[in-house]
């Protein structure tokens, strides 16, 4: 019982929904980057919600089954192909030993989430089988996937039904990605601050699991200071402290960078805030140069966010019958 | 110290305890964390020390984020009473200095550096006031270090020396940050020294090399079987300088699994320490050189 990979793609890992517990160390939760996609996808051919996935970025893999299981593929829109056969996507479907995945061109988003049915069985680091490619742990030996890699799966049950398409979920044009102000907010200029929120900025080529950089938005004004001892000459930076996922750190003042689930846990530059719990999904699924916008919101509102998307989870499970 | 407490999105607590670096503020800021995870507060999911700064991590389904701020916000007094001591360990970290990997890595970055003309090293001697590169490794490797937070990527220690304010080095971080560091560099950014756990980008300044592994994912490595990452904050280190002969018996040790680090267990008290660095200092080399 395995998946064969005959082609990798552009960069597929092995996720599930991370390895909390490790940051102090360095070591970030990792996990899917649209963990809604995730949690559907495993819903959909019958896994707990949590079972490893893979997680492919702009570009499919190929993939040949050793055995009869069940497949399903949501998230970023790479239109899946079975033995040359277009699939629907947010669909469970069977496969046959030695039937071969393959996927079409991106149409939106950027990451899609393979499941099938039982799991990718690969062994279980630090609590989670998620890859942390940057500190070549967890995953399959700790790396992207590469030709020839044979991934073993879990045994599952056979399972059908499909997420409604009011129950899928991508960023708008532009993405809004509401964020609370905080952290260090107050270094900069009030003038400063609304420009941050008035510019539509967009995805910089730098783009990863670690973070999402974003330009063309205005240079930050900062509030003058004496560098405090230790924190270093420019103005945007700190001694040294811990980055919160989510947290939009702006390096120089000039392109900030929102740090996702492989972040690296610490560092010496301001941060203005934090991207909320409810949008960090979005992110995942944002291509270069896609526009995008910080819209300013409050600890209430992303609560009620946070519980809107728990309930469309919720909504996703009863049209399953989870 | 008053500690400024912010929201991080609404997963995060973060505290910073002073905007500039102390061994008092890291000293509450462990108080702190100590004082968080004894507490057992419910939903909390990730407790992180940090130099002058502390993260908390919680579930806002478990416990709603004012509840968690105010509970922090109670544990502060107690935190900035308490007696600073700590049990810890006492490790010497062996370096070679101005090794061949670094340099070679330094050269191939030079137009990023604030002066392409010296070596990283060199550099910060100079602005630091020493007369050579000899006596700003004796510096350097003089006193012992304060891991004062592990992080950036897996296992990475930042150490801050234990010494007074005015004798602290410091230098800017590179002008842009390089693409590449080989693993295992002994950098310095800021007041910060640091070893780069994994090869990849940095920003700080390179003095050299420790032959010794601080991460092991795989946990093959003898001495980090139970836990991979090697360093906790709250750890002393003392830099060892070595010759190139010495960081090549120590490679072929590392690569037959026969190293054994030097760690010796201490303890620290940071009124001793402030009355008397030097005297302190030398009874933390007695410990860890077993007289």
């Amino acid at each position: 019982m395995a998946v064969n990979v005959i082609s990798p793609g552009l960069s597929t890992t092995v996720q599930d929904l991370g390895r909390p517990g490790y940051y102090h160390l360095g070591i970030p939760i990792s996990g899917g980057m649209d963990r809604y996609a995730l949690r559907a996808a495993n819903m959909l051919v019958g896994n707990d919600e949590g079972a490893a996935v893979l997680e492919a970025v702009f570009l499919g893999p190929e993939l040949e089954f050793t055995a009869a299981t069940t497949v399903a593929v949501t998230g970023g829109d790479l239109p899946p192909r079975l033995n040359g056969t277009e699939m629907p996507g947010w669909e469970a479907f069977p496969v046959k030993a030695g039937d071969r995945l393959t996927f079409g061109y991106l149409k939106g988003g950027a990451r899609t989430c393979i499941a099938v049915s039982g799991g990718i069985d690969v062994p279980v680091t630090l609590g989670s089988r998620s890859t942390y490619t940057l500190g070549a742990l967890g995953g399959h030996e700790g790396r992207a996937l590469k030709a020839g890699d044979w991934l073993p799966m879990g045994v599952g049950k056979p399972a059908k039904g499909m997420v409604p398409h009011n129950l899928r979920r991508g960023p708008g044009n532009p993405a809004e990605l509401r964020m609370l102000p905080g952290l260090y907010w107050h270094r900069i200029t009030a003038e400063a601050g609304k420009r941050f929120f008035a510019d539509t900025w967009k995805v910089a080529p730098e783009a990863d699991r670690i973070g999402y950089r974003f330009r063309g938005g205005t240079a930050l004004d900062f509030v003058p200071r004496e560098p405090p001892f230790g924190a270093g000459s420019n103005p945007s930076n700190i001694v040294d402290a811990c980055y919160p996922y989510g947290s939009v750190q702006v390096p120089g003042g000039t392109e900030p960078i929102v740090l996702h689930r492989d972040a690296v846990s610490g560092g010496g530059y301001m941060m203005l805030g934090c991207v909320i719990s409810a949008d960090m999904d979005l992110i995942g699924q944002l291509q270069p140069h896609a526009p995008a916008r910080f819209v300013e919101v409050t600890m209430d509102q992303a609560l009620a966010a946070r519980a809107d998307r728990q309930a469309a989870l919720a909504r996703v499970r009863a049209h399953l019958g989870r | 110290m008053s500690i400024r407490f912010s929201f991080g999105g609404d997963e995060h607590i973060f505290a910073e305890v002073s905007e500039e670096m102390s061994l008092e503020a890291f000293f509450t800021s462990l108080s702190m964390t100590n004082a968080v995870k004894a507490a057992g507060i419910k939903g909390v999911t990730e407790i992180c020390p940090a130099n002058a700064s502390f993260q908390i991590k919680f579930d806002p389904d478990a416990i709603k984020p004012g509840d968690l701020l105010r509970e922090l916000q109670s544990m502060e007094g107690a935190a900035s009473k308490s007696d600073a001591t700590l049990k810890t360990r006492i490790m010497e970290i062996p370096v070679l200095y101005q090794d061949p990997w670094t340099h070679e890595t330094l050269m191939r970055f030079r137009e990023r550096h604030q002066d392409p003309n010296s070596t990283d090293i060199e550099y910060a001697a100079r602005i630091n006031d020493y007369a050579t590169v000899d006596d700003f490794i004796a510096a350097h490797s003089g006193q012992p270090w304060f891991v004062s937070m592990v992080g950036f990527v897996a296992g990475l220690p930042f150490l801050y020396q234990m010494v007074e304010r005015k004798r602290q080095i410091q230098v800017p971080k590179y002008l842009r940050p390089r693409t590449d560091t080989p693993k295992l560099t002994v950098g310095y950014g800021g007041c910060f020294s640091c070893i780069y756990s994994v090869r990849g980008a940095g920003g700080y300044q390179m003095f050299g090399v420790t032959p010794m592994p601080i991460y092991d994912p795989t946990q093959q490595v003898s001495y980090l079987q139970d836990e991979m990452c090697f360093f906790r904050p709250g750890d002393i280190v003392k830099w060892k300088p070595v010759s190139r002969d010495e960081y090549d018996a120590a490679i072929e040790a590392v690569e037959g699994n026969r190293y054994e680090p030097v760690i010796r267990p201490a303890e620290f008290s940071l009124a001793a320490f402030n009355k008397d660095m030097a005297g302190t200092n030398a009874k933390l080399m007695e410990v860890l050189h077993g007289r």
